[in-house]
């Protein structure tokens, strides 16, 4: 009888630290977007989305520049990795069951788990060197370089969940085996495959420690994209560590703007989630 | 016959661009390589092994980064092991359906947190609290021991440590929970059926069958570790010294790159950063190959594959 009430109470304990573990997680996340939102909405004001940076000293000033560059970052290296990454995935899916299609796929987990600031490292070599200029387009490149294996597994993913019956029907009619991938397989998978790449999206739109030796930054709108580029994840960096209050207000404000982007892309990204899985597949 | 030219070509042109990304990962460390070498030929393996950063004499060796790595690496794997385990349990096995899905929503959360805020937060709230309360109590009650002792700075390898296992515990959570998932119900209905508590069934049933599972999680959450840059950089302190004290500030591999990378003048300076990159890569790169090995050995062929 004793062992058997040690044993409960043990179950008991053990269970209650479970439980203090999950919630104990919830603390630091409540604390993190509790400063973010108090002090950037303090911070925030119609200045921050119009304005340039000012310099020290002078109060007030934006990160306009900062927003719109992390924008054309996203969009430049969209450009490039959407397309390797998807046309990727349909290797993968489609021609890929041989070792060929194993070493793509070893691959693109590699080039998952690189750190990014060594595609950074990459980037600059590549770009930064020969050109003898930070640009946006060695921060995109970058950039894409983070999207590609997201995208291309989840294509994959994606492309695999549709049912063999519907290819094989399309065949059978005489179709070409590329319009019945493009077409018919690609369509079906369509929402699955913008769920990936909005991921992806979401992913690289904070990441700061590729863009630091390739897009630079810049304080005031650039020139050509051959230039360097401000970002916002960039520009929070340099303000949080400068030792000056107003632009560590910025910092903040940025923050916040940051993740309230990141959010939205990931909400949308849920919604076409749910649009997928209400359809039936079956068209 | 047109139909199979064109089929032909899509083939053909699907796998040039599937190459392609094998490709660039190839020239990416080929590229590192080359640039590295004016260093690895001139300290060779001493690189590893000495202590002295000396930009303006242009001494290069990367102890101090690859001790502060490893040690606010082995740090957050200290504090993040265990709760992402208890989380993975709660979620897993003990939660009522209610609470599982909010829950596991607002802990994924912690991962879609840029690290440049993290960082942020490391600065603003989380070394002023560890300076002010965590800090002084720890020097006070366990000061006898070298890792709790020196002065407090806020910065420094303790608050680089417990921000990273706040950014690895979704990471280790998931998959943790995951693998917890695919382990068969039979396992725990035997355990049960001889009597076991509810707890014991969970030990011996559901972490013994995933053993193999949880440490390929744990190497993922490393791997993440490892390479965190903005974070680190932005609390560690980023001072090239080794000490004892977890108070001390520190250095790590991912933040000293990212701090002199742009004003690296020289050729040799600019070579020994693109090592301590190259070490980097090599570096997660087997973390990631063990993990996934480990992973897929519990899971088999899971549904999808598992990522952070």
């Amino acid at each position: 009888m004793n062992t058997y009430k040690r044993r409960k109470i043990a179950s008991k304990l053990m269970c209650a630290a479970a439980f203090l573990c999950a919630f104990l997680t919830l603390v630091p996340l409540i604390s993190i977007f509790g400063y973010v939102f108090a002090k950037g909405i303090a911070s925030i004001n119609p200045d921050f989305f119009t304005n340039l940076p000012r310099p020290v000293g002078e109060p007030g000033g934006g990160m306009s520049n900062a927003i719109v560059g992390t924008l054309i970052l996203i969009g430049l290296s969209c450009l490039w990795a959407i397309p390797l990454g998807i046309i990727g995935g349909i290797f993968l899916s489609e021609f890929g069951n041989n070792k060929l299609g194993t070493t793509v796929r070893f691959t693109a987990d590699v080039l998952n788990g690189v750190p990014s600031i060594v595609i950074g490292i990459f980037a600059y070599t590549l770009f930064v060197l020969p050109m003898k200029s930070f640009s946006a387009i060695s921060g995109a490149f970058a950039l894409g370089m983070i999207m590609i294996p997201t995208i291309m597994r989840t294509t994959e993913e994606m492309l695999r969940m549709v049912p063999r019956t519907l290819r094989e029907a399309a065949l059978a009619l005489g179709i070409s085996q590329f319009r019945t991938t493009v077409s018919i397989v690609l369509r079906t998978a369509l929402p699955g495959i913008l769920t990936g790449i909005l991921l992806a999206i979401a992913r690289i739109a904070g990441e700061t420690a590729p863009l630091l030796f390739t897009a630079f930054g810049n304080r005031f709108w650039h020139q050509s994209l051959t230039q360097p580029i401000a970002a916002l994840p960039l520009q929070i960096f340099v303000y949080a560590i400068s030792p000056f209050d107003d632009w560590r207000r910025q910092a903040w404000a940025g923050a916040f703007v940051l993740i309230v982007i990141i959010f939205l892309i990931s909400f949308i990204s849920r919604f076409v989630i749910g649009l997928h899985y209400k359809s039936p597949s079956s068209r | 016959m047109k139909i199979k030219f064109v089929d032909q070509a899509f083939k053909r042109a699907t796998t040039v661009m599937a190459l392609s990304v094998v490709a660039l990962v190839v020239l990416l460390v080929f590229s590192m390589a080359c640039r590295s070498m004016p260093a690895i030929r001139k300290f060779g393996w001493h690189f590893l092994f000495t202590g002295t950063w000396d930009p303006v004499k242009e001494v290069f060796g990367a102890l101090p980064f690859i001790f502060g790595t490893v040690v606010s690496s082995a740090l957050a794997l200290l504090i993040a092991v265990p709760v992402s385990l208890g989380i993975a349990v709660y979620l897993a096995e003990l939660a009522p359906s209610y609470i599982k899905q909010p829950l596991s929503f607002l802990i994924e959360l912690l991962a879609a947190i840029p690290s440049v805020v993290y960082g942020l937060w490391g600065i603003f709230a989380l070394a002023p609290f560890l300076r002010g309360s965590i800090q002084p109590f720890l020097s006070k009650y366990f000061g006898f021991l070298p890792i709790f002792q020196g002065e407090f700075y806020g910065v420094g390898m303790l608050t680089a440590g417990i921000i990273l296992s706040i950014m690895i515990i979704p990471t280790i959570s998931s998959i943790s929970r995951e693998v917890f998932l695919a382990v068969p119900f039979s396992q725990r209905e035997a355990a049960l059926a001889l009597g076991a508590t509810r707890w014991e069934a969970i030990r011996l049933a559901v972490l013994g069958y995933a053993r193999p599972g949880v440490m390929g999680a744990v190497i993922l959450g490393l791997g993440r570790a490892l390479g965190e840059t903005m974070a680190v950089t932005m609390v560690i302190g980023n001072r090239p010294e080794i000490s004892a004290s977890l108070f001390a500030p520190s250095y790590t591999m991912a933040s000293v790159i990212a701090n002199e990378f742009t004003e690296a003048t020289g050729n040799l300076y600019l070579s020994a950063l693109v090592e301590i990159g190259l070490i980097l890569f090599f570096v997660t790169l087997v973390v990631n190959i063990i993990a996934r090995a480990l992973v897929w050995k519990v899971s088999g062929k899971v549904k999808g594959e598992i990522r952070e």
